[in-house]
């Protein structure tokens, strides 16, 4: 998951060094990236439902709004702006994610621990 | 290069991608206050009333340079003056007095916790503020 945001947000950086609009592929790319956080989050959805809940329901709750929101506020700003800031708009977004999914992973974590 | 830049306005161009931050930043903001107002606001009413206010600045902030125009800008200026001066105050507080303030907001330590981006935002918005004026002045 991580790898994949990371993978888009690399390529937009390339596009923006090369003065580039995010093309088509960056969307699918974005689109891509949300299909795997609604995976992810149905996967937890699931172990919670099995009992594996977070420490914490409601912070857990408030990450997965925002993470969800993400890629498609990413996308809409992005092509609103065909230049070279919308693949940066694409990178900004792509770079969060992974912090998001980690802090997402630390919420569940405490609940294994304790 | 001045006709690429001049009819830039406030909210296209880099500015575009500065709402695109700001913007991540309302979200998480909201989110984070609505989740400590929401499951525990006895225990650290002024954080979290603290972290609220923060969000709420946030979204005046990317409303303003979304919107552009005059108007709208001065909002901008004063919405990325109170950021700067909220977390340079709450760094300060935070590391000279950790009591005042027993859980985190978005501001504590300078925005440690966001990767100072807290810190860093409020500076390039007002340099962008600075250089989007200058330019409707010349256009």
């Amino acid at each position: 998951m991580i790898a994949l945001s990371l993978l888009v947000g690399a390529w937009a950086l390339v596009e923006a060094l090369r003065d580039r609009a995010p093309g088509r592929g960056h969307l699918i790319g974005l689109g891509v990236v949300e299909v795997a956080l609604v995976v992810l989050l149905v996967a937890a959805a699931f172990a919670a439902a099995g009992g594996d809940r977070p420490a914490s329901g409601v912070t857990f709750l408030g990450y997965v709004v925002t993470i969800i929101c993400l890629p498609p506020l990413g996308a809409v700003l992005a092509r609103l702006e065909p230049t070279r800031w919308g693949s940066v708009i694409i990178l900004v977004v792509c770079l969060t994610i992974p912090v998001l999914v980690l802090r997402l992973h630390q919420t569940w974590q405490v609940v294994t621990s304790g | 290069m001045a006709e690429r830049t001049a009819p830039r306005t406030l909210g296209t161009g880099p500015g575009r991608a500065l709402i695109a931050v700001y913007g991540i930043f309302a979200l998480s903001a909201t989110a984070r206050a609505a989740v400590q107002i929401g499951s525990k606001f006895t225990e650290a009413p002024l954080a979290y009333l603290l972290s609220a206010f923060a969000a709420v600045v946030y979204i005046i902030a990317t409303v303003a340079l979304a919107k552009g125009g005059e108007t709208w800008r001065r909002v901008a200026l004063v919405s990325c003056s109170i950021e700067l001066a909220g977390v340079v105050a709450v760094g300060l507080l935070t590391i000279f007095d950790a009591t005042a303030f027993p859980d985190d907001t978005v501001w504590t330590d300078f925005g440690r916790g966001y990767g100072y981006v807290p810190l860093v935002l409020p500076v390039i918005g007002l340099l962008w503020l600075r250089y989007a004026g200058r330019n409707r002045a010349a256009a």
